[in-house]
């Protein structure tokens, strides 16, 4: 059997049998262990899928890797299809951007918390379509008008003469039908499952509790290469030569290849691939490798931050009102490196030969990945099958814009040679180490205050792009001014007379990539840090004093008055040792408020004990999965604006592993409480937003606490 | 060289090198891939199992040392406890990504065998060194107190 054969089986029989779009690529059943399989399958559109055992399977173009698209997506086809959600099931899409695109990108691929936001109608389509033929094949068996058949939680029903049937039972008649091109879809207040709390629970939650959900890492096969590589200990350096004499002793070591972005070591299991990695003897050729480290990165930074960049917002004169305040105020802001350090680090199976290939990983941007490894293989795209995995956890790593993974992976499938099935495993070492981080940021910012008020905003941000030099450049990248950069500071939610934004985009070797909430986990800080700095220098409320500024902006002002509602906000305090600091930011559409109750601490820094969160994020699809991501957001940025850093030394990587890039663990997780706000608008994302916020309202909170405002993160730094 | 592990109730032989770590052994030998590899140094809590019983980080536990020692995996949980675990764990939709839930299901079932109504004192305590880059903190801790409770009845 040839890798290809199998989908083009698939692909004829089920376009036979329920008219499929010309071109369909059927995932394959192995790699999605919820999917249904019974046979006599409708499949009306690329979407969704309904078997003779009634299970509906949704089949779900973006990637679970936390953030709730398998059950949300789902959702929606159940909500129009008025299914009972017992017989709801979902796959990954297999890679096909044509079908699979995300609408917000024009292709496939996963991130800017855009799941839910671009679905929300294509997917409501898809089950409202399948719906319709469904209800005709049982108008046709039952002889009686389409308009007469009513469904509910996945029984058609005919009142006037008492039939009743399941799914199953037209699904095959279903497939002959023709498929119309639309179906009226539900009015909202006609929903049983978007909104309703208790509605629905997570698809992929029983596999994840007793060991059973199969991520990239437990791909097992009889013939199976583990394979590790081993990196040069600076970016940008390259192989010189190596010596794999000790390696090849190792038991169950079996090979050894030089790649493009290493040596890889190919091994009977992962513990003989490590430890044949850890007896190469390797030179490499530093001529070119990045030698600056972080020291002295910030030190060029606050340089270039004195200077002006491209401008990226600007109104009023800023220079005049600042000559004319009664207060100037001045901060600089300094963000290290961050790692995303998925719990799950980067990993890949393969398997080619001169006729095609199958990549199973968790892929974030299938459109990239996919022609980046028919390019390295030498192989037509369409030979090549990318089936996405559940990954553990992702927060912008498997979103890589250069496809360095997956070519990687295609690499070291193609120096072993056909037909020998790999899988690329990277230690946490290697994650922590191995660059895509967060850039380094310097925001440099001066304020106004006159008659109490903020009259005027500077603000210079300098950074590294890393959307510079890949696909996405022409998209983000105008004039100097990347907007990945600034977003979330070049238009401020506050109304002040006179304003700046400017930004520098510096060229450094080490290789940066978007992390949760791309732009905000930095502007959101710097400016609301800053903002509460000048409110206090006017004497105003952190809450009020916002409040004022923000006529023109009524969901973020929406968010900022539930918050304070939730909290019972009477003012910062401190009261009892603890203080409380707040912020508001939009992030990708949506907007979170939150306050942050917190203590001095001790060594350890300091003790948050609880935030409050108030969410608007439009239509609230599945309450209980918006909860539970500003409740993860809140913990992931947390830890890092506590904890963590990438430092580096002469161009060397310091941390390695969790116990020097420290993580968040229970005993340091606030209590959280979460609002969300009630909403017609249409449905934004919740991966991200829950970030921003929390790192400011801590900081907010310090500064109440006499602490001041951290301006240098993490705010828990090891002593030089 | 070759080794006999009892691992979920079953003698299992096992020819590997002595140096293995229990976790890759339990992985890549015998297929056991619920226990997860998360930072090979004990530090992440996603590989935990139980030796006699006892939560062990599988991944700094080399196969020679294991012994006679009975090895409980997130496939051989079974009795009141885990299943009053698991449940919680679904009621409370805790997992997000889900890698590390094996890891943080063993270490609370480990809690809850030894204390019946833990504190949160005693679930950071035992709880702690397993990471959830994710962040599932809050739910794990209440289903950790809603299986408790149920545990109770």
């Amino acid at each position: 059997m040839t890798i290809t054969d199998n989908t083009l089986s698939r692909r004829t029989m089920l376009k036979g049998a329920a008219g499929l779009v010309i071109g369909l690529h059927l995932p394959l059943a192995s790699a999605n262990a919820q999917s249904g399989t019974a046979p006599n399958i409708l499949a009306p559109n690329a979407f969704v899928r309904i078997g003779t055992d009634n299970i509906v399977t949704v089949v779900v173009k973006h990637i679970e890797f936390g953030q709730g698209p398998l059950t949300g997506l789902s959702t929606l086809v159940a909500e129009e299809l008025d299914a009972d959600w017992s017989q709801m099931r979902a796959e990954h899409a297999p890679s096909n951007t044509k079908l699979y695109k995300n609408l917000a990108f024009g292709a496939q691929g996963t991130g800017g918390s855009t799941a839910i936001a671009n679905s929300y109608m294509q997917m409501r389509k898809a089950g409202a379509v399948a719906r319709a033929v469904l209800v005709q094949a049982a108008a046709n068996a039952w002889k009686v008008p389409a308009a007469q058949i009513t469904i509910e939680r996945g029984v058609l029903r005919h009142r006037g003469s008492g039939r009743s049937g399941r799914f199953g039972q037209f699904a095959a008649a279903a497939a002959r039908l023709p498929v119309p091109a639309d179906a009226p879809l539900k009015d909202p207040s006609a929903f049983r499952l978007i909104g309703r709390e208790g509605a629905v629970k997570k698809l992929d939650v029983p596999g994840k509790t007793n060991g059973t959900a199969k991520f990239t890492m437990d791909i097992l096969e009889a013939d199976l290469l583990t394979v590790v590589v081993a990196h040069p200990p600076r970016f940008g350096a390259k192989l010189a030569s190596f010596d794999a004499t000790a390696t090849r002793a190792v038991t169950g070591v079996v090979d050894v290849k030089p790649i493009g972005s290493g040596v890889a070591v190919y091994a009977k299991g992962t513990w003989p691939a490590i430890k044949g990695r850890e007896k190469l003897k390797i030179v490499w050729d530093e001529s070119t490798a990045e030698k600056r480290g972080t020291a002295q990165l910030i030190a060029e930074y606050r340089a270039l931050a004195r200077k002006s960049g491209a401008v990226a917002g600007s109104h009023g004169n800023v220079e005049a009102a600042l000559a004319n305040a009664d207060k100037v105020i001045e901060a600089e802001f300094v963000f290290p490196y961050l790692a995303h350090a998925p719990m799950e680090p980067l990993d890949g199976y393969l398997r080619w030969n001169a006729e095609g290939a199958v990549a199973r990983y968790g892929c974030q941007i299938q459109a990239l990945d996919h022609v980046a490894i028919a390019r390295v293989l030498g192989l037509k795209p369409r030979n090549v099958q990318l089936e996405t995995m559940l990954a553990g956890g992702s927060f912008g790593r498997r979103g890589q814009f250069t496809s360095h993974f997956a070519i990687e992976l295609a690499q070291a499938a193609k120096a072993i040679g056909p037909n020998r099935p790999v899988k690329l495993v990277w230690t946490r070492e290697d994650d922590i180490r191995g660059g895509s981080y967060r850039p380094l940021f310097v925001h440099r910012l001066r304020g106004a205050v006159r008659d109490g008020r903020i009259a005027a905003w500077d603000n210079t941000i300098v950074g590294q792009s890393f959307v510079k030099g890949t696909p996405f450049e022409g998209q983000a990248i105008n004039g100097g001014m990347d907007r990945t950069m600034v977003e979330g500071a070049r238009k401020l939610p506050y109304e002040i007379a006179d304003f700046r934004c400017d930004m520098h985009m510096v060229d450094v070797g080490v290789p940066v990539l978007a992390w949760r909430s791309v732009g905000h986990t930095h502007t959101g800080y710097a400016v609301e840090c800053f903002v509460d700095e000048l409110l206090q220098a006017a004497g105003q409320d952190p809450v009020a004093g916002r409040l004022a500024m923000m006529a023109k902006h009524p969901r973020a002002a929406g968010v900022l008055r539930a918050v304070a509602k939730l909290a019972s906000w009477t003012g910062p305090g401190p009261k009892g040792g603890r203080a409380r600091g707040v912020a508001v930011v939009e992030s990708f559409g949506s907007f979170v408020a939150q306050i942050a109750e917190v203590s001095a601490g001790g060594q350890d820094g300091p003790r948050v004990h609880k935030v409050w969160c108030a969410v608007d994020c439009g239509v609230a699809v599945n309450p209980d999965v918006i909860r539970a991501q500003m409740e993860g957001g809140i913990g992931f940025g947390l830890g890092h604006v506590l904890f963590a850093e990438v430092e580096i030394d002469d161009g060397q990587v310091v941390p390695a592993n969790f116990d020097t890039y420290r993580s968040l663990r229970i005993n340091e997780m606030p209590e959280v409480e979460v609002a969300i706000l009630s909403s017609n608008t249409s449905p934004t994302g919740v991966g991200e937003p829950g970030v921003p916020p929390i790192g400011p309202a801590v900081a907010n909170a310090m500064a109440r606490l006499g602490l001041g405002w951290p301006r240098r993160l993490p705010i828990v730094r090891e002593p030089v | 060289m070759a080794f006999s592990i009892k691992v979920n109730g079953n003698q299992r032989s096992v020819d590997v090198e002595s140096d293995t770590p229990l976790l890759w052994v339990l992985r890549d030998t015998l297929g056991l891939t619920g226990t997860k590899f998360g930072c090979g140094i004990a530090q992440c809590g996603a590989c935990t199992v139980f030796v006699k019983g006892k939560p062990v980080r599988s991944c700094s536990l080399p196969v020679s040392a294991v012994g006679d020692g009975d090895v409980t995996t997130i496939e051989g949980l079974e009795g009141r406890v885990s299943t009053a675990v698991q449940r919680a764990w679904v009621a409370r939709d805790v997992p997000q990504c889900g890698y590390c839930q094996s890891g943080q299901i063993m270490s609370a079932v480990a809690l809850l065998n030894e204390v019946k109504k833990p504190s949160d004192r005693d679930i950071d305590l035992a709880m702690n060194g397993n990471i959830c880059r994710c962040a599932t903190y809050v739910r794990i801790r209440a289903a950790i107190k809603d299986a408790a409770r149920t545990l109770m009845d």
